[in-house]
Formats: C-alpha cells, structure tokens, sequence
C-alpha cells in the first residue's frame, strides 16, 4: 500500500454530508457522519450516475440524491435493489484532523 | 449499557408477538431482556387469515408475520410450543412445561381467547377428547386437521353462524363439502348486523350454495366412532360427517385466575394495562378494560402500543382509554364493514339506509347528534374509508346523507387492479408489474411500505399507491400486517404527527439530530431528514438549529437537481409579470453561463437549467433576483391570468393579487409544495379550481377561495372554502389554511390528500366559522413564519457550510497520483 493521500482538513466536509473530491482523473466521495466516522467511495451511482456526495446520509448508509438508491458506506454494498454495489476505499482523519485516503496499489474491486 | 431487567411476554399471538415488536422499535431492548412464551410451535402467525388457508386460497406460509428467525435476530428468546402452567407473583417466577422456569420483572399476559364449546351431548369421548369428526376453528394445527379429515367428508356443519363460523363454511365449501351453518339466533352475524343486513348475508350464502339453518337449538352429536350428524332441541336431526364449533370466543384467563388475579370475564386491567398486580400486565383477547373485551385486531393493537409506550419509557404516562369498534373485512368473501351501533336506539337517532337485494348490497347509517353513532356496509364497503374517519373521529357529518352512502367515483379504477393480468405495469414511472407485485407479496411482504420500497412500484410519483394497496389486500388477505410505521410521520421516528408534535415541544428539540438522539434510540435515517426538517422548521420558525445535512441536495443549494447532475435555476418572477430589461438580464446571465436549455415552466416563470453546481452562487448574484423555491417542499408560485387590466373579461384584480401572494407567501416551508393560481374570472384561465389553493373573481368584487385542487399525478378539483370581499381577506384566509395544513398534514402529503381526508366541512367550521377559536393564533402563526423569510440566494455571498457550492475539491496529490494506473483504477471501480 503506497503513502496515504492528504485530502485536506477534515472540515472541509460538514457533519452528515459528503463531498466529491477530484484526484487526477480519479472522483471519490467522502463521507462525515455526523458520529465522526468517514467513509470513501466511488463518486457516482452505479445506476444512473447520481452525485453521491450530494446524498442523504442516515446511519452508515447514503440514499442516491437522484433515484433513491440505497447503499452501506463500509461495506459498498446495494440495500434493497440490485444496481450494483459500489467500490469503497479505506479513507481516515489523522492527529491533525487530515482526511488520508489510501489509495491501493491493486485496482479496487466491487465490494461484495 | 443500564442493567437490562427482565420482561417476559405469555403468548405469541396477535397482541403478544405485536407488543415485542411495538417495543423494539421504541428501543426497548436497550431496558429488557425479552423472553416470549408461545402455546404453538411456531413464529408468530396472522391468524385472521386462517380461512384462506382452509379455502386454499393461502399457503399457511404466507400467514407468518413474523418467522422463528426473527426473534433470533432480534435478540428475543422465544420457547415456541411451551405452555405455561403456573406464576409465583411472590417470587415472580413463571413456571413452564419442560421445567423451564422464567423469572421476571415484568410480566405481560397475552394469553388470547379459547373457543367458545357449548354443552352437546356425546359431543366429547371418555377421556375429554372430541369424538372423531369435531373440530374447533382456532388455530394453524386446528386448520390443518380439518383440511385433512374434509377430504374425506361430504357434508359438514357448522355450529354458529358468527363472522368464524362463516368464513370456516367458506373455507369448507371451496373444499368441495356440502355445508350447513347451524346458528341459534334469528339471523346471521347478530354481533355485528342488523336483521335487515343478515337476511342480505342470507341470501348471498345461499346463492352461494350454504344451507342456513336459523333459530335452530343443537342438543347433541349423532354417530358412535364419529360424528354422524346433529340432534336439534325439537328433535329434528341433520346428517353430516363432520362437525365444526364456532360458537364464540371465550378470553382465557385460566392463568390469571390460577395466580390469583382480579379476573371477571376477562383479566381485568386498568387504563395502563396493569392488572391487580403492578408487575403483570395484560394486552389482547384476555384482557377486559373498562368492562368490555376485544376480539378484534385494531384495540390489541392500540393496547399493544400503549404497554409498548410504557414499558419502552418512551411514555411512561400511556393510557389506553378504550376503543371506538370498527372493523372492515370479507365474510365469505362479501365486503363488510361495521361500526359502532347497529340500530338506532332512541327515537331521536336517525337511520338512513339503503338496500339493492339484487347486487347484495346493504348500507345503514346510524346518526345520533349530527355525528355517526354506527354503520354497517355490507356488499360495497368503498365508502368504508370516509365513514370510519367520521366515526373515529367523531365529526359531524354532511347534512346530505346519500354522500356518505355513494362517494364520488374516484377509486374506481383501483378497485379492479386486482382484476388485471400479471404483466400490466401499475407502476408508470418505474414500470412495475402486477406479477412483480404479486410475487413480492408472496414473498413476505405485508405493509405497503415494504412492498413498495421492495418493488420500487409508487415510490416515483405516488399515484399508484392506492391500486397497490388493494392488490396487497387481495393477496395477503382480509388484514394486512398493519405496519405500524405507516403512521409515523417518518420512518425513522416512531410516532405519528400529533405526538412527534408533543414530544418535540416538551422536550425542547430544535434540531433533527436531537429528535434522533430523543426520540429514536439516537439512529438517524436518510428518509427521515427532510420531513423532521421541515416540521422543525415549522413549528421554531426562527429558533430552528438548521443542520443542513437533513435536507435533501435541493435545498442544501437551492436549485433542483438534473439527470445529469447539473441543476436548474428558476428565479421568481412575482405573478408571472415580467419586463423586457428583466427578460435581457436573464437572457444574458442564461448566455454567460451556457444554460443547456432556457424553458418557460408552467408555473409562468423561466427555468435555466443545465448549471453546474459551482455556477450558481455567481447566476444568482447576476440575475439579481429572488429564489423562485421551484426546488423545495414549499410555496412554489401563484400563477395569474391578466385580470381587470387589459382582459375584457376580468371582474377582479387577478395579476395584483397573486403578485401580493407571492410576495407574501415565497419560500413559506410546507409538507408538499403548494402551487396556487388567481383567476380574474370565472373563465379559470389560469386554472384556480386545480390548485393547492386558488381564488377566482365573481361579479360583485369578491372572491372564492378554492383549497385542495390539484391537477398533477392526481386530478382533483378544489372545494370552495369561502368566499370574501377583498384582496387582503384572500391573504388571510390563505394563509390561515395554509397554516392549518402546515401543522396538520403527513409530510408529502399534499392538499388534495389533506382536505379529502380532513374534510371541508371541518375546515370550513374551523377555518372560516372559528369554532374552536383557533383562528387568530394560526394567523399570528402564519405572520411569524412570513416575516423569518429570508431569500436563500443570498447565501451566494454567505455560503452556510464549507465548500457548499464546490463541484468537486481538488486537493493538491503528487504527481505519481495522477498517472494512468489511477485511470485504470476509475475504470476498475465501475464509473463512468
């Protein structure tokens, strides 16, 4: 696993919202609950493309703004429909409240 | 964790197996540790769908409400097929069969109701047991053995001609059998009909093909190994070769009596089903309140939910103050709803009814004071929905009676979806078919909004919600499993409006995070945000802690969002009345910022839409011009026609009007969007009647005021809710019904929905005639939420959260980031 990426200070993204990051050619949505936690995952819905850092967020799960598809941020995995699940990346706050995104070495794989 | 205390529920029946899931959803398994105790060996089973299971028309698995697996996966500890024999109250110590002993903290008796034997003679064998061929009708096991031993038989009777007994003769007719209902009293169903409405029921079995037996006594059983048929009081007999007894329910309290409690027909119980011992409760069959015991399902339910209450501390103070008797089901397949009253019973009551021996149809209302003291629908129960409203409710009815007899004809086509073959689509915006519907009820799911998020069918725009309703009816039987979430006011929260509305005041919760963390074991949920958000905003207007994480992404950026991401931008363009400097200035910001598609929107104003997220902070501050809310659930527009100034029609000042309502009531928050229209006359050109709310000018300079119109998935003309003499009584009374639905409607429930179900008559009592005195405090009301209006585009300059606007940030990543692997990683991770 390479050097976790700095994303910038946490509050970027205010509590219970998402927002797009761009890296390069690569879009990833990251997720603050309003528990503290943060999630990563891939930047659109597999459905129909949905912004999903624009979703509602509700425990651990995010609802696509566009269609109302359901997915587990940990895990990626679709709730209730069979859309596809969505590819997750392991993503933390450091002591300086920094997002680190870990960026694997391997292409990511769907979540199951 | 708290010490979690014990509470152990006897019987896992309707009420019993209803209690436990009434207080997980309150959170209860954070105070007990729940073990439930079931006579039968299985999950918990609906038993009112019994008859279809005799019929054949039910797999006994579609009765499951709630398999073994769930009690497992919800932590409750479940000894299925387990009576229990005794309770040491001293010790608190349930005693079991298998030597299981359970000790308690609290104790709820849900211990239901035993079939009803009469004293027949050779009814029972040497040792108690019934002579081969006799059946009681209660149970899973009980149906299964009469399906068995009705393959071998050819005529079967019946004893007791009440709701049981007739639907256990429908079941044994679809067998096949030859069927006779031998019943004591004059006429059928005597508990629930009037003699009129039972010689209806009569004459429908008999066509049929029952044979009804009335006024006939039985003494005793014929037949030595078996029954061979019936001995009557008057010494006539009646063949038959098998034998079922449903001659009434009984509550069984052996227990309780066994353990000492005040037991008279039933376990007695206070208002908060509490029995003579603090620490045993009962709830259902066996439990009699107030002097009178249930046998329906909606009082074991609302007693369900009041112990749930309670005991979850949620509400410590619950009482159930008993229930008004209603019930809407199918005898035999007859539709049949009753209520209340079955005759009047002075002769200042008044009975209005109607009979159609042809089609079977029977209809009997019993007024008392201008309000509904009883009803009985026998053949057509479609107006069953608006009069058990009235009943429960106790509002006073139409003075035109025939209305509440023959409701207008909407509904109709839903009535016949059942009808329909599998592959016709009754979703229209996610293409749904009945086969996909049917099948997913098959597959267990019994309340509509499990059927509906399972489905996808009426999550688009709604309007195929009634229709799937009524396929759920018809497959999972005369009751669906009630979800007790459809009546929450969301999903997440459980409780209704009125009292989410209570516990929010009382508690002092300003914001949605701290009704999740009160009110919800502190679970937020997605689908729950925007409607908490907009109560809240309703109900603190300025004093709202507004966490923009519970709005939906429209109103986090105050556009609507697009298919493809971009949203559009439609500023307010009061009454529809534009300039051409108005029109240049929003041609050149719609060029500038290379709108996809510049559109005129039928609410008159113009829509620019294709405009990324980042742009819109920089439209806003170049078009200069207010929101036009044509994303939020809000006021949205009033639409006008051109009025006294240049139609040559026009009687009233249309387009001054509406411009004075928008300016007024922009942005005002409401459960559903609101769209209004003024009309200069009664032309409607601009299409008043089929608004939220519309006012049309007569002659004489006044106004109607029309409320619940729509014309959008639903069609639905307005009613006149008054009519006035100026422009500032229309602002007024507006407002104030506006106000009403404000506080009083199901969040995305929009006005047609509200007045239907509401009535106008009680909004016109209300509303106009002030009859509780409400008026002046909802306009005060309606003036406080008008005056915190402040026009969100101005958060352009004063974003309310970090990177608001941004379409997406753009940290500064090595070099090494942006290499091509990271492109095969996109493609990897399925975006496009």
């Amino acid at each position: 696993m390479s050097e976790p990426l700095d994303l910038g200070p946490i509050d970027l993204i205010p509590p219970g919202e998402g927002r797009t990051f761009a890296l390069g050619a690569l879009r990833v949505a990251v997720f603050r609950t309003r528990g503290g936690e943060v999630y990563a995952t891939q930047a659109s819905c597999p459905h129909r493309a949905g912004p999903l850092a624009d979703a509602l967020m509700g425990g651990r799960s995010i609802v696509c703004p566009l269609h109302g598809f359901k997915f587990d941020l940990a895990t990626g995995a679709a709730v209730g429909h069979a859309c596809g699940n969505l590819a997750v990346y392991a993503v933390s706050v450091d002591g300086d409240r920094r997002i680190r995104l870990h960026i694997p070495a391997e292409p990511a794989k769907e979540a199951v | 964790m708290k010490d979690r205390r014990k509470l152990v529920v006897v019987g896992n029946g309707m009420a019993g197996a209803r209690f436990a899931e009434e207080l997980i959803a309150r959170g209860g398994r954070d105070a007990w540790d729940i073990v439930m105790f079931g006579d039968e060996p299985y999950g918990n089973y609906n038993r009112i769908l019994l008859s279809g299971v005799l019929a054949g028309t039910h797999d006994p698995r579609d009765t499951f409400l709630n398999p073994l697996r769930w009690y497992e996966d919800n932590g409750v500890t479940l000894h299925a097929g387990v009576g229990v024999r005794g309770i040491d109250r001293r010790a608190r110590v349930l005693h079991a069969g298998n030597g299981i002993m359970e000790r308690y903290d609290e104790l709820v008796l849900a211990t239901g109701s035993v079939p009803f034997v009469p004293p027949l003679e050779r009814l029972r064998l040497g040792d108690g047991a019934f002579r081969e061929g006799a059946f009681v009708f209660r149970t899973l096991d009980d149906t299964e053995a009469m399906i068995r031993y009705a393959a071998r038989s050819k005529k079967a009777a019946i004893l007791g001609g009440g709701l049981l007994g007739l639907e256990a003769a429908r079941g044994l007719l679809a067998l096949g059998l030859e069927v006779h209902v031998v019943h004591l009293m004059k006429h059928l169903m005597e508990v629930q009909l009037d003699p009129a409405a039972g010689r209806m029921l009569h004459g429908l079995l008999k066509n049929m093909g029952m044979h009804v037996h009335l006024g006939r006594a039985t003494c005793g059983v014929i037949g030595e190994e078996r029954v061979e048929g019936l001995l009557f009081a008057d010494g006539l007999t009646l063949d038959c070769d098998m034998l079922v007894i449903s001659a009434g329910i009984r509550p069984n309290a052996q227990l309780a009596v066994d353990a000492g409690l005040e037991v008279e027909r039933g376990i007695v119980v206070g208002d908060d089903l509490r029995t003579s011992d603090d620490h045993v409760n009962a709830i259902g069959e066996c439990a009699q309140h107030r002097g009178a015991t249930y046998g329906l399902v909606a009082p074991l339910w609302e007693q369900a939910r009041v112990l749930a209450d309670r005991m979850s501390g949620r509400k410590t103070e619950a009482r159930y103050e008993g229930s008004r008797v209603s019930t809407k089901l199918k005898v035999a397949g007859i539709e049949l709803a009753v209520m209340g009253a079955r005759e009047a019973t002075s002769p200042d009551d008044e009975e209005v009814t109607y009979s159609e021996p042809a089609r079977g149809v029977y209809k009997k209302l019993v007024v008392r004071d201008g309000k509904l003291a009883g009803a009985i629908l026998l053949g057509d129960a479609s107006s069953a929905p608006a009069l058990l409203q009235a009943f429960d409710r106790d509002q006073a009815l139409s003075d035109n009676r025939a209305e509440l007899l023959f409701p207008l004809a909407s509904g109709g086509t839903a009535a016949s979806a059942a009808d329909l073959p599998d592959d016709a689509q009754i979703c229209n915006c996610n293409g749904v078919s009945k086969g996909t519907i049917v099948a997913a009820i098959r597959r267990g799911c019994r309340s509509l909004d499990v059927l509906c998020s399972a489905t996808r069918a009426g999550t688009g725009c709604g309007s195929c919600k009634r229709e799937v309703g009524v396929l759920l009816d018809a497959i999972a039987g005369d009751a669906v499993a009630d979800d007790p979430s459809e009546h929450y006011y969301v999903p997440g929260v459980p409780l209704a409006k009125p009292e989410l509305v209570r516990a929010i005041e009382e508690r002092g919760l300003r914001s949605v995070s701290a009704v999740f963390r009160e009110l919800a074991g502190g679970k937020d949920d997605a689908a729950s945000k925007p409607g908490l958000a907009s109560l809240l905003k309703t109900l603190w207007g300025k004093e709202y802690d507004d966490e923009r994480d519970a709005r939906f992404i429209n109103d986090r950026v105050h556009a609507n969002i697009q298919k493809d991401s971009t949203f559009s931008v439609i500023p307010r363009i009061y009454g529809g009345v534009t300039s051409p400097a108005q029109l240049r200035k929003i041609a050149d910001v719609a060029e500038r910022h290379q709108a996809k598609m510049v559109k005129i929107t039928g609410g008159q104003r113009i829509d620019l839409l294709g405009i990324p997220k980042e742009h819109l902070p920089a439209v806003w501050r170049e078009l200069g011009m207010p929101s036009g809310h044509a994303y939020a659930k809000a006021f949205r527009t009033c639409k006008t026609c051109v009025g006294t100034d240049f139609c040559r029609y026009g009687v009233g000042d249309s387009t001054g009007l509406g411009i004075a309502i928008e300016r007024r009531f922009q942005g005002l928050e409401s459960p559903a969007k609101l769209k209004l229209a003024t009309a200069g006359c009664p032309r409607n050109c601009s299409e008043a009647t089929t608004k939220d709310v519309g006012a049309i000018a007569i002659e004489g300079g006044r106004w109607e005021i029309y409320v619940g119109g729509g014309a959008g998935s639903r069609v639905r003309k307005g009613d006149v809710l008054c009519v006035v003499d100026s422009h500032d009584e229309v602002l007024r009374m507006m407002g104030r019904f506006m106000q009403y639905y404000r506080e009083n409607a199901k969040y995305l429930e929009r006005t047609y929905g509200f007045v239907e179900r509401v009535g106008i008559d009680l909004l016109r009592r209300l509303l106009v005639d002030d009859a509780e005195g409400i008026a002046a405090r909802l306009d005060a009301d309606m003036q406080a939420a008008v005056d915190s209006y402040v026009d969100p585009w101005q958060e352009a300059d004063a974003p309310k959260t970090s990177a608001q606007f941004a379409g997406a940030l753009t940290p500064d990543v090595p070099e090494a980031v942006r290499d091509p692997s990271l492109v095969q990683l996109r493609l990897a991770s399925g975006e496009r």
